[in-house]
């Protein structure tokens, strides 16, 4: 098997991975650009996908510029790989790549999701690849683009820290819940996408590269291995992640994010793992939980 | 006839000027906008420049105040940061840290100088994090003591402008920006559109405010009781040309140009 | 015990069976062909065709029947496809004045050379249902011939032989090869020839409306319609082995110009100014909305007061592209129990904060 054959295998009529070579190399640049201004977004030449805008294309076309014959593509969606557009991208690059799958975090060397960040901790040989609807943590603050662009430029983050003043005024908290800006590397503020704020501290040194790809609103950007990723807070109102009282009713897990769900007319809730792959793991590691069940 | 009257002024010419401006040009159509205009203008001093609507007094604020670019002249600013400025052969990052720390702008209308969907001590504390301020507390604690400086009931510090009066928007906007002590404060018809009592009120906070922190004014107002009381030059403009300038008792009580005897006689008063 | 809701895959194919099966309807009916389509919906294919960026009426046709008449699905597959399409090359400019014109109208002159030809039009037709397309009863009418065609020269040359009108391109300037904006991204503010492109490519409905906006007060925009010009046009390419132009092809394209008026400068005495429009085969509807919208986003270039939506750059040229809008819109069917389960922590904590300071207030 030569390398014109390894790059046709795939989907009949279409390049490996669906993007032409042009496409991943413009993108890969992009890439670079952003590896190199961790936290800075970089405007790309966003190409058409065969998913709508706001599916993913964005994480899609960055990971169709990344994947490789020898990589192992896992895909999740609010942390389960079963959520249907989960199945839906991970399908495609089977399609169109020809790689291999898993539900394994331990085994996968490339991970697209959306909307959260893996309870396993991620290594030096993983790369991270999150979806974003709005890559602009400013944009609700300040709708214009030319006037964000020069805000990053300048460094002149008082807006948000305003919008957070006005919240622990109103609420006595800062609002936010998901979505939570960041600042990375000391300069830039970044939206880490709509993950829970859970999950920020996660992204803080994280040993694997993260990168983030904006489809619709043709960005990129990216946060090197080991850096530092900080949100925001005041110095007497300090960064809280949430929590539970209850534990995942699977695996035992107090440490993890959980899932509402709801058994029955009588509105009885229940909390399982959001990471079905980690709840998996425990479950396996440790047996299930004996706690009671309703 | 106008540089003699300049050379009436008299006590800041052993400092250096916190501001110079030469030649500034600003033209939209013939007798639209502002030409010629030649001042210095020093620490502590305030200025009014006055004349009817369409004089080119708000055209020749806005040169001045570095939004909006004359078709010719300079303005030198001397800045505590920045040492001496062209403020139009400078970085424009370097002009938007003055517009946030070293100067003030207060508007004519308060939804131009303030976030009206925020409440009056973010507002107030707005510049302050813009710097880097980040506790919580002590953000509200300044913001406290200037609503007290400018007479507002601290207990409205979390209440939103629109739901003030006007005389209390525009106290909002002067604590707004005087919260980083500014040397130098830019005003357009301040007292604009208030009630007579209201403005009254609003102008003896203005006089004592000004001399408490030896701020520099430049004011604009069509209004010559506001421009007794608070300035201590005057510039009187017509149709984009500066007709006389010199102290203000001066120009007000021994007026030389025809348009400024016009002026100051009653017919031309509001 | 609860065991975790698993089946994702199955769920999928299922729906896309279902979904195959209700778009082949009753398979008493005959079913409708792709050719079918092309022949005789041309109006839709046309929109298809624009909005998907790609002059392929068949292909427009098929995408229209994959699916299942909805034009805001047809052209997201036609985009799709577009990306995966080789490129030769760019074409010559279009020579639109050497258009074989079929219809071809001026509101601004009662008579002019080469006429006011009607061509085929909905314009002047009642809104009367015709019940007899019901029972399939239309005998097809035999094309009558048609006479020698004048020469038609353009409405807007007319009044620029008398300085009334201003120059679409000032004299010696030379033509630019135009920015892609599918290669590209945008940054704002847009040179005109990336704005067209938007604009062209952008949803009708969503253009339609803002030109509404702008001629009914939220703009100053008082326009006449200078020509509307429908017909074949020519495709030229230069390629490189040769070195001279030939022509690979003919498209359908229909062209507008408006004409809207200006108050001139102490520079410059008034003139009108113009706005640009075209598109595909017989939109007409779109190509007078691009150039009404275009000539409201050209305000702060004539150093008019922006002061609507219409003329606002950022405002228009972010939200034109139907496909993005439609994605973006419909995305909220994805799963968002997460970020909805972080706004339930958060508010359920606020409430019982709340609770406990009520409490303490009463005791």
């Amino acid at each position: 098997m030569n390398a014109l054959t390894d790059m046709n295998k795939g989907a009949e009529g279409y390049n490996f991975a669906y993007l032409d070579e042009q496409s991943k190399r413009m993108i890969r640049r992009a890439i670079l650009k952003g590896v190199a201004i961790p936290g800075y977004q970089v405007p790309f030449g966003g190409r058409e996908m065969p998913l709508p805008h706001g599916w993913g294309t964005g994480g899609m076309q960055v990971t169709a510029s990344v994947i490789g014959n020898s990589d192992k593509l896992k895909v999740i969606d609010q942390g389960a790989d079963d959520t249907t557009n989960a199945v839906s991208i991970r399908r495609f690059f089977a399609r169109t790549a020809g790689v291999e799958t898993t539900e394994q975090t331990a085994e996968a060397s490339l991970i697209q999701t959306r909307h959260r960040i893996p309870e396993r901790q991620l290594q030096e040989d993983q790369i991270l690849i999150y979806q974003v609807p709005i890559p602009e943590p400013l944009r609700f603050i300040e709708p214009r683009e030319t006037e964000t662009r020069k805000m990053h430029a300048l460094s002149e983050y008082g807006a948000m820290q305003v919008k957070l003043y006005e919240d622990v005024a109103r609420f006595g908290h800062i609002a936010t819940s998901y979505d939570y800006p960041v600042m990375v590397n000391g300069r830039y503020m970044m939206d880490p996408s709509p993950i829970p704020k859970f999950d920020n501290p996660k992204m803080d040194m994280m040993p694997a590269l993260q990168l983030f790809g904006a489809g619709f609103e043709k960005r990129i950007y990216a946060v090197p291995p080991y850096t530092r990723v900080q949100s925001l807070d005041f110095d007497d109102y300090p960064f809280e992640v949430q929590s539970w009282e209850e534990n995942c009713s699977i695996c035992g897990s107090d440490h993890s994010f959980l899932d509402e769900v709801i058994i029955d007319d009588a509105g009885s809730k229940m909390f399982v793992c959001s990471d079905t792959d980690y709840c998996r793991e425990r479950v396996e590691l440790y047996g299930p939980t004996e706690e009671k069940q309703p | 006839m106008s540089s003699e009257v300049m050379n009436n002024t008299q006590p800041w010419q052993d400092l250096e000027p916190l501001l110079s401006v030469n030649g500034i040009n600003k033209f939209y159509a013939p007798g639209k906008g502002c030409g010629n205009v030649n001042f210095d203008l020093y620490p502590g001093e305030v200025l009014g420049i006055v004349g009817e609507s369409g004089s080119g007094k708000s055209t020749l604020l806005s040169c001045l105040s570095a939004r909006l670019t004359p078709d010719s002249g300079q303005v030198i600013y001397n800045s505590g940061q920045f040492g001496k400025m062209d403020l139009y052969d400078c970085e424009e990052s370097m002009r938007r840290v003055l517009m946030r720390s070293e100067w003030g702008i207060v508007h004519q209308h308060a939804r131009d100088g303030l976030r009206m969907n925020v409440s009056a001590g973010a507002n107030i504390g707005e510049r302050l994090m813009a710097v880097g301020e980040r506790h919580y507390g002590a953000i509200r604690d300044k913001a406290e003591q200037w609503l007290e400086a400018v007479e507002i009931d601290t207990g409205r510090i979390d209440d939103r402008p629109s739901q003030f009066s006007g005389g209390m928007q525009q106290r909002l906007q002067i604590a707004r920006n005087l919260v980083t002590y500014p040397k130098l404060i830019f005003m357009d018809e301040p007292t604009g559109g208030l009630d007579v009592s209201v403005q009254a009120k609003l102008l003896d906070l203005l006089r004592n405010l000004v001399s408490q922190l030896g701020l520099s004014v430049i004011i604009v107002t069509h209004d010559l009781a506001v421009a007794r009381l608070l300035a201590h030059r005057l510039m009187v403009m017509r149709r984009g040309e500066v007709v006389e300038t010199g102290l203000t008792d001066q120009v007000l009580d021994d007026p030389q140009h025809p348009y400024t005897q016009l002026l100051v006689s009653s017919i031309l008063q509001n | 015990m609860y065991v975790a809701v698993k089946g994702g895959e199955k769920a999928i194919d299922n729906a896309h069976a279902l979904m195959r099966h209700q778009r082949r309807g009753d398979t008493a009916i005959a079913e409708l062909s792709v050719t079918q389509i092309q022949q005789q919906l041309p109006l839709a294919i046309d929109r298809i065709m624009n909005e998907g960026s790609v002059y392929d009426p068949e292909l427009a046709a098929l995408a229209l029947k994959q699916a299942s008449g909805d034009a805001a699905e047809a052209i997201f597959l036609l985009r799709a496809y577009r990306t995966t399409l080789p490129r030769f090359g760019y074409s010559e400019p279009l020579n639109t004045e050497a258009m074989q014109i079929e219809r071809r109208i001026s509101g601004t002159f009662k008579d002019l050379p080469g006429g006011q030809i009607l061509g085929s039009t909905y314009d002047y037709t009642h809104r009367l249902l015709d019940f007899t397309l019901l029972a399939e009863g239309e005998a097809p009418l035999a094309p009558s011939e048609t006479g020698e065609m004048e020469q038609c020269p353009r409405v807007l040359e007319l009044l620029n032989k008398e300085g009334l009108i201003e120059q679409s391109r000032q004299p010696g300037e030379e033509d630019q090869t135009p920015r892609d904006l599918t290669r590209e991204p945008v940054n704002f503010p847009a040179e005109r020839a990336v704005r067209l492109q938007n604009l062209i490519r952008g949803d009708e409905g969503f253009l339609l409306s803002l030109s509404y906006t702008a001629m009914r007060g939220y703009g100053d925009s008082h326009p006449f319609a200078g020509e509307m010009r429908t017909g074949l046009v020519s495709v030229e390419l230069v390629p490189e082995e040769l070195g001279f132009p030939i022509e690979i092809g003919e498209v359908l394209l229909t062209e507008s110009e408006m004409v809207n008026q200006f108050h001139g400068s102490k520079e410059q005495p008034p003139q009108f100014t113009r706005g640009y429009g075209i598109a595909f085969g017989r939109s007409e509807r779109k190509a007078m909305t691009v150039a009404l919208v275009e000539r409201a986003l050209r305000a702060e270039e004539l150093g008019e007061e922006v002061l609507y939506p219409t003329q606002d750059q950022e405002f228009v040229l972010s939200h034109t592209d139907g496909v993005s809008a439609n994605g973006f819109v419909s995305h909220l069917k994805l799963p968002h129990y997460v970020d909805f389960q972080s706004e339930l922590e958060m508010i359920r904590r606020l409430r019982k904060e709340n609770a406990n300071v009520q409490q303490e207030a009463e005791q």
